[in-house]
């Protein structure tokens, strides 16, 4: 197996809005720079296909910011693993890759958060940011049918890309009742970047049904989905579709952090004001530390970035901008928080752990993740408990069991870590396990 | 349960629950308490190889007695404790090792245990992924795989068990007391007719002075490659090494899960008392699973992690009255075997409160084997 090893002054993973501010600015300012990513692409979820083909122009000036920085982009590396103080070990297409770091930026990001519901492993049930991924990448949705449910502003942004790919929106289904949704809207004024945005993106849709205060109740279908029973709470009704794109926002990636040990509150990163984590030389940026969009993220990179530089004037300038995306994050939250009726979704034989395939009943009587994780495998199969784990989080408040590398699964092999030509094995031991 | 119980169990790992199973069927009723869910100790840290063992008569006689008692148990056994009767596969690299398999075999033969021994093409046709050029090795038949947590919570709350044995998980023990009763961590005294240690590693720190130390093994799990291996693979290899019971140690070990995962081990450290892994030790611990099976480095891991064995100075556990009070029962330090010897060990419990011949003969077990000073109250 090839191994590489580098070092640098300053590592950042991720690279959305968050991971790409961080690494500019801080590369800016001398020091050497590395940005990982396990994707091929600059950019992040939020920007993905930036790179190659622009389309927003902030994304643009991001990109080319840090093109132009001086920091290193270390892309396709997924990283698995912190075996010592100052060490990540990333996977790669060539490879395992050791990096050696004095401080550390954390730019994960989030992931949708899917909830169980009677039907939602049938094929053609997808989350719609992956399905917005799949049909970017070329997956064909021209005269499809797609519903669009869950909760969230991705999902208008991921029904509006969706047609212009040709697919065809009979509703956009968001749980979130309307008052609080024209709260949220009314309070907008304040972020007129987020207004424009909003009004044009309605201005386009206008014909795709958008409907506040309804959720599925369940997916039908014989070989795959056909159909999908909506429902108001009181009332239900069935609506046909080919694809059934459900997500429920977003729950942040806080894998890697915690392997690392930083301290959590509410299921965050906990940081200071200098978006330091509780770990000495690791910093964590965006959705980590709340759901608050990429512009945020972009706020907090660059305070982040700016603060491992030594630049902690220039960082304290940006407090103020980042106090005003924390408000807008903050109201996001209470606009879209999750109705407790899903909570009852899942019936007794609605699978929750898609990888090991455990039902709702096999897990309910369980004390915790970890009970559930030994005595139902829960959260035992490749997805690591990603999927299963943010869902019996809502469902039965558990908190997320303790982490374990690899944060990814990687080949076995990865997970040596002297060097290749180090001391041979010796001291072999009993033969018992 | 209203009364007070007739024994209180500590501890609801394998262990544990073996005990309280033996005891229940034998009328008695039985309080196991834990502070944490079933089966989360060692129990949930280690392989589940059901083996027969030779190190000594006294680990022969109790690991074959043992495997016999799983294999009555298991057809009773749910899906969810995976029982596989794999049967091991020892394997020699060489003709020194190739020996070592012939006087096994004949040991065992000699005892009733089934064993086959295969020349170096039959391991290769049995096991394709090992590299080539094995001088052979020794199939003992009937060695078995089981998931840990899930046996656990069988012996526990299967039907026939469950109206005299109660469970009582996240509670902590603070003591043992010389009545037969304990002292929870909130001071609240529990009175019983006896009280079983089924602590594992840390059996301990409710006995004071008892020779039980952590040893600390490292395992990795792969996502499903069913077919891989065929049977739970082990190395002879150890045989040529200087085996001191002291250094850190790495062993060839890997496990066919019925999931289709693949679990490799094995390792040994004394005097790490953290659950975090050891880098270097996982690396060493894998390099020679390669050596072995140059195929697995592709294989898909999924995670690792560590646990601690219950180790004693001579390598045998711990069965039978404590020599602090007849009323306190020891069940501990079965080190690497204790999913296999769980079920012995609950069987010479019951023998011994009820008063019944035992099922072997228990001096070799007995805490009073390790003298006075080993197990005495700090
Ligand atoms: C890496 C590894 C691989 C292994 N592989 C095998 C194998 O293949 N085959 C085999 O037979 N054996 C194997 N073993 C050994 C086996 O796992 C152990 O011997 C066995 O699990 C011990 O069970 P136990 O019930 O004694 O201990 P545990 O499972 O540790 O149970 C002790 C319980 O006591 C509880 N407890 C402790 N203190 C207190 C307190 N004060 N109050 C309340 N509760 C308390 C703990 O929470 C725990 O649940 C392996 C072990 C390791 C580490």
């Amino acid at each position: 197996m090839n191994s590489a090893r580098l070092s640098f002054d300053l590592v950042v993973v991720g690279a959305g809005p968050g991971g790409l501010a961080a690494a500019s600015v801080a590369a800016e300012r001398g020091g050497s720079v590395a940005l990982l990513d396990n994707s091929p692409w600059l950019g992040g979820q939020i920007w993905r296909g930036e790179q190659a083909r622009p389309a927003v122009p902030r994304a643009r000036q991001w990109i080319e910011r840090f093109l132009a920085s001086g920091a290193r982009a270390v892309m396709q590396a997924s990283v698995f693993a912190s075996p010592d103080r100052g060490v990540l070990l990333a996977e790669t297409p060539a490879g395992r890759l050791t990096v050696r770091f004095k401080q550390l930026i954390l730019a994960t990001g989030a992931r949708e958060l899917f909830l169980p519901f009677p039907g939602w492993t049938l094929p053609g049930v997808v989350g719609p940011g992956g399905l917005e991924a799949m049909v970017k990448a070329g997956w064909p949705v021209a005269g499809r049918r797609v519903v669009v449910a869950g909760s969230g502003p991705l999902l208008v942004a991921v029904a509006d890309g969706l047609r212009r790919y040709g697919a065809r929106i009979p509703l956009i289904a968001e749980q979130a009742p309307q008052v609080r949704l024209a709260r949220f809207a009314t309070g907008l004024w304040r972020y007129p970047e987020k207004l424009s945005q909003a009004v044009a993106m309605k201005a386009r849709l206008l014909g795709i049904p958008y409907r506040a205060g309804i959720w599925p109740r369940r997916a039908e279908g014989r070989e795959r989905v056909e159909r999908v029973v909506l429902t108001d709470g009181k009332r239900s009704w069935t609506v046909e579709c080919d694809l059934l794109a459900c997500g429920w926002n977003l729950v942040p990636n806080t894998e890697l952090p915690r392997l690392l040990g930083c301290a959590l509150a509410g299921g965050f990163v906990r940081v200071d004001e200098f978006q330091r984590s509780s770990v000495a030389g690791v910093f964590c940026v965006g959705e980590l530390t709340a759901i608050a969009g990429g512009d945020a993220a972009l706020v907090q990179g660059q305070i982040a970035g700016l603060s491992a530089a030594g630049a902690a004037g220039a960082a304290r300038e940006l407090f103020a901008e980042r106090w005003r995306w924390h408000r807008f994050g903050a109201a996001l939250t209470r606009a879209f928080a999750l109705r407790p009726e899903l909570r009852a979704l899942a019936g007794r034989e609605t699978v929750v752990c898609r990888c090991e395939d455990v039902s709702r009943e096999a897990v309910e009587r369980c004390r915790d993740a970890r009970e559930a994780k030994l005595h139902s495998r829960c959260g035992m199969g490749p997805c690591q408990g990603r999927i299963c784990g943010a869902a019996t989080q809502f469902l039965f408040g558990w908190e997320s069991d303790s982490i374990r590398p690899p944060v990814f699964p990687v080949r076995v092999e990865s997970l040596l870590t002297a060097s290749e030509h180090s001391k041979p094995v010796s001291n072999l031991s009993d033969p018992t396990p | 349960m209203s009364a007070a119980p007739d024994i209180v169990i500590v501890g609801a790992g394998i262990v544990g629950a073996a005990c309280a199973r033996e005891c229940a069927r034998a009328g008695l009723r039985v309080l196991v308490l834990d502070r944490g869910p079933i089966g989360g100790g060692t129990t949930a840290a280690g392989m589940g190889h059901i083996v027969v063992m030779d190190d000594s008569p006294a680990q022969f006689a109790l690991t074959a007695c043992s495997r016999r008692l799983w294999q009555e148990l298991a057809p009773e056994l749910p899906a969810a404790v995976e029982y596989d009767p794999c049967g091991t596969l020892w394997v020699a690299a060489d003709e020194q090792e190739m020996a070592e398999v012939h006087r096994k075999a004949a040991f065992y033969r000699e005892r009733g245990v089934r064993v086959e021994v295969l020349e170096g093409d039959d391991v290769a046709a049995a096991e394709p992924a090992l590299r080539p050029g094995m001088a052979g090795g020794l199939r003992v038949v009937d060695d078995a795989v089981v998931y840990p947590p899930a046996a656990a919570q069988h012996l526990l709350e299967s039907q026939e068990n469950t109206r005299r044995i109660e469970v009582r998980p996240g509670v902590t023990v603070a003591a043992v007391n010389e009545d037969g009763g304990v002292t929870l961590a909130d001071g609240t005294r529990v009175r019983a007719g006896l009280a079983v240690n089924a602590a594992g590693p840390w059996s301990p720190l409710l006995a004071p002075g008892l020779p039980v130390r952590k040893r600390k093994g490292h395992l990795v799990i792969t996502d499903r490659h069913p077919g891989f291996v065929h049977h739970q693979i082990v190395e002879l290899g150890y045989l040529k090494s200087a085996h001191a019971v002291t250094a850190d140690s790495v062993a060839f070990n890997i496990q066919p899960r019925k999931t289709g995962q693949m679990l490799i081990g094995s390792s040994r450290q004394f005097g790490a008392e953290g659950t975090e892994i050891n880098s270097d030790i996982l690396d060493r611990m894998l390099r020679r699973a390669f050596e072995y099976l140059p195929g697995l480095g592709r294989l898909s891991a999924i995670r690792a992690w560590a646990g601690h064995r219950a180790a004693t100075p001579d390598k045998l556990p711990l069965i039978g009255p404590s020599l602090v009070s007849d009323r306190i029962w020891l069940a501990t330090g079965h080190e690497g075997l204790g999913i296999t010897t769980s079920l012995v060990t609950g069987r010479l419990l019951a023998d011994h409160v009820l008063g019944r011949a035992p099922a072997i003969p228990v001096e070799p077990y007995l805490p009073a084997r390790l003298g006075k000073g080993a197990t005495l109250h700090a």
